[in-house]
Parts: structure tokens; sequence; C-alpha cells
């Protein structure tokens, strides 16, 4: 006993430096007020300049939102939500679309910069380009010009729909229709920014790309939509991590991201979810309502890659449509969830097309009061000749009161299929603390070592500039979990 | 004087397993505790190194001259204290490598010394392995996670090795050895063996005792230490058993 509550106390002392992520940043910010209807959406659409068609679009979505119910199948406890109390919009007041970096806000700049994310080519993470948002808008693009020279569009969706209109509303809601999910619908009303990105034929996309997505205004939620479109045999390996100040109050963000994998062509999709989760005593953190999926045609693959930790909520399932044969869809996920945090995640496989595989491997860590569940679908299609799936599905808990759940669902229509399904759920493991102990490694490093094991599978599919970041991430987040 | 055991008592649970034992072991000895099954061998060896399932219930530790029983079970491990564990945990997903370099520079952090870089300790590492004859393939093994029985005995003694302890307590170290497992093991400790560091054996039988040579020999019976002496002592227990120690100490207590 004694030596549980000294495990307790050292990672109590530790927990106090909390949230990292948790500043504000002081710029003027061009904010909505508060409410949705249509002319909220025609407002969002005029300071976007939007074409006609882009703002009929999102007018059905909201028709169709206004029909919807909330999801409340998901093993969460959701406290109402007031969509009229929210604002849609909340942009730092710049110029229009700064040309270069001197136009950028310096404070802007500086928020990035302390968040790790250098806006300035060149600096630091020179393999990676970077589209910075900020609440709606997106601020800054680098290393647009380099890529251009290949073929590579990667920009702002904003800029995306006034500079390539033909592929956005060739693309837009192929993937993700608006009527697909209550909170699908709701983006496509009120989506504000995200990126945009579209690899041509043949095209090794050379750099790492990487949207950055920083919530700042108060009372605001952030709608980004994300559109990569791989044509034929290119590749590209995507990153995207987000985080936003303490604020008390939770805050809304429901996104999409749409992928279209075309033939021989492979999508890395790589998350580092970090959202402020809210604090010790469950007060504050976001609501993380995201809709992801992509489409792989022949031979095509997708690979979606997350780890888990912010959030106060976490409704969300990267999917893949394996419709093209030989199709291959990936899924490593890692859900670190403490303190109240819930956790509802995992991924949709549709095999549609013959000869398709597919993967998913899902490591939940559960500690505090935290709730953890995956939720995943193997769907094997009548034409899907020779499908298989292979799912490993692990849950580690780290204290008395966390829960872990697993909720697969298989629905199989091919004989043929090949379908396996492993779930373990194990504790930490008091011996394997000892064992570190007896070597001389402290309690929390064991932990942190420990739990770094578990998630490696996961962790070695992240790209290295994240790679590293992502396993500090897990231990910060665990810190005073463990009891 | 390296260790001093004076009078230790502890539990597991509501359950008294030790009930007082002395044992004193000095820089360059080697002493074996022999005894039957359940005499409370590998608990006196868990209470020593700090295992959380053992409460300590009374009696005094002097190790390096410092109370034991108040260490933490990684300062103690830092203080020099090592023990091969009877059954050796495994951790899957952590690298051998990951893992000593932990222990390593935890260990020097706690002298004051600076970390060592990369090729320091992989030089260190190769060394190290040579002595319990393990391939190169240990470092990028998960620890202990797929090693065979032979395998995790020598991967013990290998982190002994690397630590270089004071103190080592091998737990069995023999239990579930084949005859070249037990030979490169106890030529591994062997060769660890100085006149500044100490070795406790602890085993059931006397065949590990033909290759790693005790000074002392201890029985431990109900929780005490019944019987001391050498070498013969083993030699004696080899031929005879344990049912006549067992017979003079029951009688005594009736």
């Amino acid at each position: 006993m004694e030596k549980e509550n000294k495990e307790k106390d050292i990672i109590n002392d530790v927990t106090t430096g909390e949230y990292r992520y948790g500043f504000t940043t002081e710029i003027d910010t061009d904010i909505l007020p508060v409410g949705l209807n249509e002319k909220v959406i025609e407002e969002i659409s005029r300071k976007k300049g939007e074409p006609e068609w882009l703002l009929e679009f999102r007018l059905k979505a909201y028709q169709y939102w206004k029909s919807m119910e909330m999801p409340r199948w998901a093993h969460l406890d959701i406290p109402e939500i007031d969509y009229q109390a929210i604002s849609y919009y909340a942009a730092p007041k710049t110029k229009n679309a700064p040309k270069s970096l001197d136009e950028v806000d310096p404070e802007i700049i500086k928020t990035f910069d302390k968040l790790g994310i250098p806006l300035e080519e060149r600096l630091k993470l020179t393999g990676v380009a970077v589209d910075a948002v900020m609440d709606s808008v997106s601020v800054r693009t680098t290393y647009r010009e380099k890529l251009a020279e290949l073929g590579v569009i990667f920009c702002s969706f904003n800029e995306a729909v006034k500079e390539y209109p033909d592929l956005v509303k060739r693309y837009l809601g192929s993937v993700v229709p608006y009527r697909d999910n209550f909170f699908a619908a709701l983006n496509s009303a009120v989506f504000s920014d995200g990126s945009f990105v579209y690899i041509p034929k043949g095209v090794r996309c050379p750099m790492e790309l990487s949207t950055y997505f920083r919530i700042n205004a108060m009372g605001t939620g952030q709608f980004e939509r994300t559109l990569i479109v791989a044509d034929e045999e290119s590749y590209v390996s995507y990153l995207e991590g987000c985080t936003a100040p303490m604020r008390d109050e939770n805050q809304l963000h429901a996104a999409i991201v749409e992928i279209v994998v075309n033939d021989r062509a492979e999508v890395k999709y790589s998350t580092v979810q970090n959202w402020f989760p809210g604090d010790k005593d469950g007060k504050g953190g976001v609501y993380n309502f995201v809709t992801k999926r992509g489409i792989c045609r022949d031979n095509a693959k997708l690979s979606w890659t997350q780890v888990e930790t912010g959030s106060a909520i976490t409704w969300k399932y990267p999917s893949c449509i394996l419709a093209g044969d030989n199709a291959v869809g990936e899924f490593y996920s890692v859900a670190v969830t403490n303190n109240y945090q819930q956790a509802d995640t995992g991924t949709k496989m549709i095999h549609i097309g013959r000869n398709t595989r597919s993967t998913v491997v899902s490591k939940g860590i559960s500690s505090g009061r935290s709730q953890n569940s995956y939720r995943g679908l193997i769907r094997v299609a009548p034409t899907a000749e020779n499908a298989r799936n292979y799912t490993q599905c692990d849950s580690l808990l780290l204290s008395p009161d966390c829960g872990a759940h697993t909720f697969p669902y298989i629905d199989i229509k091919n004989k043929t299929a090949v379908v396996e399904h492993e779930a373990t759920t194990s504790k930490i493991n008091e011996e394997q603390i000892f064992y570190c102990n007896q070597r001389g490694i402290p309690t929390e490093e064991a932990i942190a070592l420990i739990v770094n094991g578990y998630a490696k599978e996961v962790m070695n599919k992240l790209p290295m500039e994240f790679a590293v970041e992502a396993q500090k991430l897990l231990q910060i987040s665990l810190e005073g979990g463990v009891g | 004087m390296l260790l001093e055991v004076k009078n230790l008592r502890a539990k597991i649970g509501d359950k008294e397993i030790l009930k007082g034992i002395n044992l004193t072991v000095n820089e360059g000895e080697v002493h074996a505790i022999m005894g039957p099954n359940g005499s409370g061998k590998s608990t006196f060896a868990s209470v020593l190194a700090g295992n959380p399932l053992y409460t300590p219930t009374g009696g005094e530790v002097k190790f390096c001259g410092k109370d034991l029983l108040s260490l933490s079970p990684e300062d103690r491990s830092h203080e020099g204290l090592f023990l091969s564990f009877q059954y050796p945990v495994e951790i899957p997903g952590v690298s051998m490598v990951n893992f000593m370099r932990a222990a390593l520079n935890e260990q020097r952090k706690y002298r004051g010394e600076e970390p060592l870089s990369a090729t320091d300790f992989l030089r260190i590492m190769r060394e190290k392995r040579e002595y319990v004859e393990l391939d190169n393939k240990l470092a990028g093994r998960s620890v202990n996670e797929g090693f065979s029985g032979g395998e995790k005995k020598r991967n013990e003694i290998f982190q002994m090795a690397m630590l270089q302890p004071r103190l080592s307590i091998l737990d069995e170290t023999d239990s579930g050895l084949d005859i070249d497992a037990l030979r490169i093991v106890s030529g591994g400790v062997n060769k660890l063996r100085t006149d500044k560091n100490a070795t406790i054996v602890i085993t059931h039988y006397q065949r590990l005792l033909d290759y790693i040579a005790p000074d002392y020999v201890h029985v431990l019976y109900k929780g005490r230490i019944v019987k001391s002496g050498g070498p013969e002592l083993a030699l004696e227990l080899e031929e005879k058993g344990y049912d006549w120690i067992k017979r003079e100490i029951d009688e005594k207590e009736k």
C-alpha cells in the first residue's frame, strides 16, 4: 500500500505541469456572433468570397442537418450541446491572404513558434511543408512554390476553392457526403478552412505535408475540412497536429477529412491529436467529433496512423473504402485517456474490390477515471473475393477506476473472406515495474518505458519528426493517472 | 562488511514467512542459501531487493553501512544490490538496448555522472554480453520476450555484468537450465567475481555449487537459518536430503 501511495505521489507531483499548450494569443479576431442559421452560413460564404455552388452545398447540408439528431450510440456521456451558443467563424484579423511571412501578424508567428511549428521556411522542420490553421482560417502555408514545381498543390481549402475550383467541385463530398452523419452535415454547412492537397500522376511528394490546427478564440467551434487527392501512382505522407488553449468551457471541433487514393497511389495519414483534454477534475476540454474517410481504387493503399491523447471527448473512426481490386487499408491507433477523458474511436474497413486487404492495430491506454472504447467495423461486400482482414485490439489499464471497452462489428457477405480478430486486456503489471525498479529505473520512468513499449508497434508507423514528439506526449498524458 | 542482516522478519499478506534471519556477508565472499521448498529462500531475496509484495515486520538490514530497508528498490539497485530473478519478467516492445541504457544511466545519475554516449554504451554492451555468450541480436530484442528459459537466465547475468553490483543475489538461477546453460551462466558469474563484491546463491540443489563454489553454506527452514557451515554442508545435504535437518528442528520446537 505504502508503495502504491508513493507511486501516486511521485506522479501527482509531475502532473501539476499539466497541459503545455494551454496559452492564448492576444490578437484581433474577426468573430461572428453566436448562433446558426442560413444568414450565418451566407455570411461565412461571403467572407470567404465563395462561388454560388459552394454556398448551395452548404445550405443543402444545413437543411439536412436540421432534420438530424446527434448520434447517441457511442459509449460516451456527451453533455447537451447548445449549437446556437457557439460562434461558427473566428479569424485572426490580417490583410487578405498574406503573400509572404512579413504580412503575417507577428503574434501569430510567435504562437506557432511556441508550439514548435516554424512558419518560416528553411527552419528546423526542413523536410516538412506546413499549413498553419488558427481558428477558422489558414494563416500560412510554407514551401508552396517548391511543391508547385512538381505540380503538387498544397494550400488552404479557401484558396483551393478559388484557384482550383474544378478539382474541389469534383471531389468535395465524394468520400464523406454531407448526409453521412450529424457532424459531417454540420461541418459541410459551416466549415471555414482547412487544407487541400493534390498530388499529380506519378509524383512522389518529396516532403511530408503537414497541417497544424490551433483553436485560439473563445466560445468558437472549429470546423475544418481537409481534402487530399492522390492521383494514379503518386505518393504522399501527410501529418496533422492540433492543440488548443486551456479554457473552462468546452470547445467544439467537428472536422472532415476526405482522401481519394487513385490507382496504384499511396497515402499515409498521421495524426497526433492533442486538443486540450480538460483539467484533472474534468472541467473544460475540446469535444472532438471527426469524420475521416478515404477511398482506395485499384492497387491503392491508405494508411491511417493516429496518436490520440487530447480532447475531453473523442468520437472518431478513420476509415477505408477499399473499392478497387487489391486495395490495402491500414489503421494504427494509440488512444490514451486520463482523468475524465472519454474516447470512442476505431475504424471501418469496407472491402468491395477483390483481394482487398486490411490491417487494424488498436492500442488503448486508459488511466484515471477515463473511459476508452474501440469500435471497429469490418465489412466484406459480396463482390470482395478473397478479402483479408487482421484486427488486433489491445487495452492497457493503468488505474482501478478507468474503463476499457471493445465493440467489434463484423459483417461478411463473401465466403472467401478471412477475417481475424484478436483482443487482449491487461493491467499494468506490478512485476514489470518491480523488475525495472530492481535495475535502478524509478517507477515513473518504468511506466513510461512499459507504455511506450506497448504502443511501439503503432509509434513505429509515425514519420520520424512526429515519433519523438508523440513519445513524449504519451508520457505527459499519463502523468498522474496511474494508481 | 557488505551486508548485515539482523533478526529480519517479513510477511506476505497476513502470513509471516521470515521469522528472524541473521546473516553477515563480507566482500569477496560467496554464500549459498539452501533449504527445502517453501522455507523462505525466495522471500528473503525479494525482501532484500524491496519487492512491494512483502512487508518487513522486524529486524534490520545494513548494506554498505546504510539502512537497506528504508531505501527504495531503485536506490538499493543504485547502491549496488542486484537480484537475478527466478522468473525474469517479459516487457514487450521494450528493447534490451533501451532498457539497459535507462538502467545504466539511472545508476550514473545517482552517482552524479554524465549519461553514457550511445557509442560507449553499445561498446560496453558488446563486451558484457560475451560473458554469457549472448549474440548481437540481443540488443534489438524486447526484454525477455520470446527468450528460452536458458536465455532468460543468461540475460539476467548479462544485466549483472552491465550494472557491476557489489552484492548479487542469484535466486534459483539454476532452475530450468540444462547442463550447457548452467555452465555458461555460472561461468559468467565466476568471471564477475572480485574481492570487492559478494554473491548470495539461492538454490535447492547442490548441482549449481559444483560450478559456483561457496565459502559458506546456510540452510533456511521455516523462515530461519537453522544451520551454517562450509562447502561440506552442501555435500552432506546432497547425500542425506533435508529430512534430517527438518527432524532436528521440529524436535527442538516440540
